[in-house]
């Protein structure tokens, strides 16, 4: 599973298009202090815990457990 | 320790070692390599790091690393060379860290000539870089006084973490004397704010002169200035000569001051009461020293070799306040004490 | 449930100011693993550039030192110079390494300075707002060169790992991209060999990465990955240009 930081996240979309469940996109719902609108998981339960998101994202804002 | 022989540039770098200087970075530029070529020479084998840089820019830069490090480290050039460190030593002024700075100074602008020179006084005094900050001048007249100083430069600029010059020249930095180096160097303090690897035991130091909040940036400058009224209280020094009952009183510094002091000599034989003002720090300026030895004056005479740098900071210390003359010479030509002595005595001739 | 990817410890825990998009983030998370991996954060200093990194000093937890314009190299070597124990990485911008900081590169790689060079090269300056690099591809528009780059009035882009791979001094000389995961994850064993290169003293270690620059190109930060993809690295070709030991072989 995957916990993106919501402060930390800049929306850039880098870790929704290398996700190979595509089960991250961005929340247009509410944004952070800096007003972004961040990426969020959309179902945890598909992630495979490949850290792809993670090692794309460039604000080092996620973080991956198995 | 007994007296020794040495040339004022060796005896400036023998000196900066036995002041605790860890490292040394130049590049070669008449009048001044006889101190990077001591350094080569001896720096290696009693423990420390000479390094020819690529370029006066560079050779200032490593200052600037090595002194964040926290090694007391030192660099040393004449005027062209100094105008290219300018940017290094305005970022070591913005970043509040200690160096000592040599200016061995030529005959300019431009490449100028090589022969010795005062033209670098308003950039060392007013100038040495952009941004509001000041350098530590000290402007030695011996070879004695060169040794002396750049022990000072390391202290003040530790102590207060800035930047220091030595404000030297062709004639002190290419003559022999005998020097006597001091027994013992002070304790170098402790410097908690270098960049030195935080070994896991505090939070890291970061050295920086950025400040992109005009507030910050503004209270920085503002610290620093209250620094510079410690040091304008504290580190002023002079030498006056014959000025308690002087009418005319020459201002000189560094090698200047040396044959104005012959001048000085010859008018008193000659009946006229003539006095030498010498500054030993060019900033501060000892500005009170200067208006206790100009009370009884009714003429002051500023030398200088440049065509009038210092003369502007006199009327200013003294307020106008007694009329002051200019004599100089520039280029690289130094004046003879007859010179100085013929402007005594028109001087007196007018006052009578 | 364990933790398998995290944020390395010694960059600190604030968002950066870098644009939404932009890969300086990705490098500066690469390098922290290095001294993560190496758990050298307390012997390291770095130093950072003018240019878009140069508040690098405020996400590195290493002791941070903040360099003139392309004078980082020289920095470094007083650094290192005081203490040669000390991990000493640069971390500078194409116009700050190879435009006005040529020099210095150069020739601390000519005296196989023991120090670790992080070359960004996105091949615009991003912080002034997009003007031509010394790394700027022929007829990429900039506002400098708002037809294209054309070499006949602007001159040719400098490639610099070919150049300072010819130089005695150097003793690894690597250039990757961040572009894709396979990319980082080879960027990443670079900048862990250049770090190493230090620790065994092998001379000279540069990694030139080519990196995004999402606002200043016009693009979308997935776009701005094609580019490297399609543009950059066509014309600055990936691999290893130098590999030896200067001083222990």
């Amino acid at each position: 599973m995957i916990t993106i930081d919501f402060e930390r996240c800049k929306g850039c979309r880098l870790c929704t298009e290398v996700c190979p469940k595509k089960i991250i996109s961005v929340d247009y719902e509410k944004h952070n202090l800096k007003g972004y609108y961040t990426a969020v998981c959309t179902d945890n339960e598909q992630c495979i815990s490949c850290s792809m998101c993670a090692v794309m994202c460039p604000d080092y804002a996620i973080t991956v457990e198995r | 320790m007994n007296k020794v022989l040495m040339k004022g540039n060796e005896a400036l770098a023998e000196a900066a070692i036995r002041a605790g200087c860890k490292c040394f970075f130049g590049y070669p530029i008449t009048p001044q390599t006889e101190v990077a070529a001591y350094f080569a020479k001896n720096m290696a084998k009693r423990g420390g790091v000479f390094l020819q840089a690529e370029s006066e820019i560079a050779a200032i830069n490593m200052v600037l690393g090595a002194s964040s490090a926290g090694v007391r480290a030192m660099t040393s050039s004449s005027s062209p060379g100094i105008s290219l460190k300018s940017e290094g030593i305005s970022y070591i002024a913005g970043s509040d860290l200690p160096c000592v700075i040599v200016n061995v100074q030529r005959g300019g602008p431009g490449l100028g000539g090589i022969q010795p020179s005062q033209s670098d006084y308003n950039q060392a005094v007013k100038a040495p870089g952009h941004g509001d900050f000041h350098l530590v001048v000290y402007a030695p007249a011996s070879v004695q006084e060169s040794v002396d100083m750049v022990f000072t430069a390391f202290d003040t600029a530790d102590r207060y973490r800035i930047p220091t010059m030595i404000l030297s020249d062709g004639l002190i930095g290419q003559m022999m004397e005998p020097v006597v180096f001091p027994e013992k160097t002070n304790d170098i303090p402790e410097k908690s704010w270098a960049c030195d690897g935080h070994k896991n035991k505090r939070k890291h130091n970061i050295v920086t002169s950025l400040f992109l909040e005009p507030d910050k940036l503004e209270k920085s400058v503002l610290q620093r200035n209250e620094k510079y009224k410690l040091i304008s209280n504290n580190c002023a020094d002079c030498e006056t000569y014959l000025c308690d009952d002087a009418h005319i009183v020459i201002t000189a510094y560094g090698a200047t001051a040396r044959i104005a002091r012959s001048a000085v000599n010859e008018a008193r034989k000659q009946g006229i009461k003539a006095g030498l003002f010498r500054p030993k720090t060019l900033w501060p300026f000892p500005e009170n020293e200067l208006r206790n030895s100009c009370k009884n004056a009714g003429h002051i005479l500023c030398a200088e070799m440049s065509a009038g740098q210092m003369v502007n900071d006199i009327k200013l210390y003294t307020n106008c306040s007694v009329p002051v003359s200019f004599y100089g010479r520039t280029g690289g030509v130094i004046p003879e004490p007859e010179e100085l002595l013929r402007e005594i005595i028109k001087l007196s001739e007018g006052r009578q | 449930m364990s933790v398998i990817f995290q944020k390395p410890k010694s960059l600190a825990d604030v968002q950066t100011h870098y644009c939404p998009g932009c890969t300086h983030g990705i490098i500066h998370r690469l390098v922290a693993e290095v001294i993560d991996e190496m758990n050298i954060e307390g012997t390291t200093v770095g130093i950072s550039p003018v240019g878009c990194s140069v508040m690098a000093y405020e996400y590195f937890n290493c002791d941070m030192i903040e360099a003139p314009h392309g004078r980082a190299p020289a920095v470094a070597t007083g650094v290192k110079r005081a203490d040669p124990e000390l991990f000493v990485f640069t971390y500078q911008g194409d116009g700050d390494l190879a435009a006005i900081g040529t020099n210095e590169t150069i020739h601390a790689a000519a005296r196989g300075e023991n120090i670790t060079v992080i070359f960004v090269n996105n091949t615009i300056y991003g912080m002034t707002g997009g003007q031509m690099a010394p790394t700027t591809i022929p007829g990429q528009i900039t506002q400098t060169t708002p037809y294209g780059r054309d070499p006949k009035t602007n001159g040719f882009p400098l490639k610099v790992c070919e150049i300072i791979s010819q130089i005695d001094g150097t003793a690894f000389a690597q250039r990757v991209a961040v572009d894709s995961v396979p990319h980082i994850k080879e960027a990443k064993k670079a900048i862990r060999k250049a770090f190493e290169n230090q620790k065994e003293k092998r001379g000279f270690s540069i990694v030139e990465v080519l990196s995004s620059c999402p606002t200043n190109w016009g693009m979308t930060p997935s776009e701005a990955l094609k580019r490297i993809r399609e543009e950059m690295i066509p014309y600055y070709p990936l691999g290893i240009f130098k590999d030896t030991d200067v001083w222990n072989k």
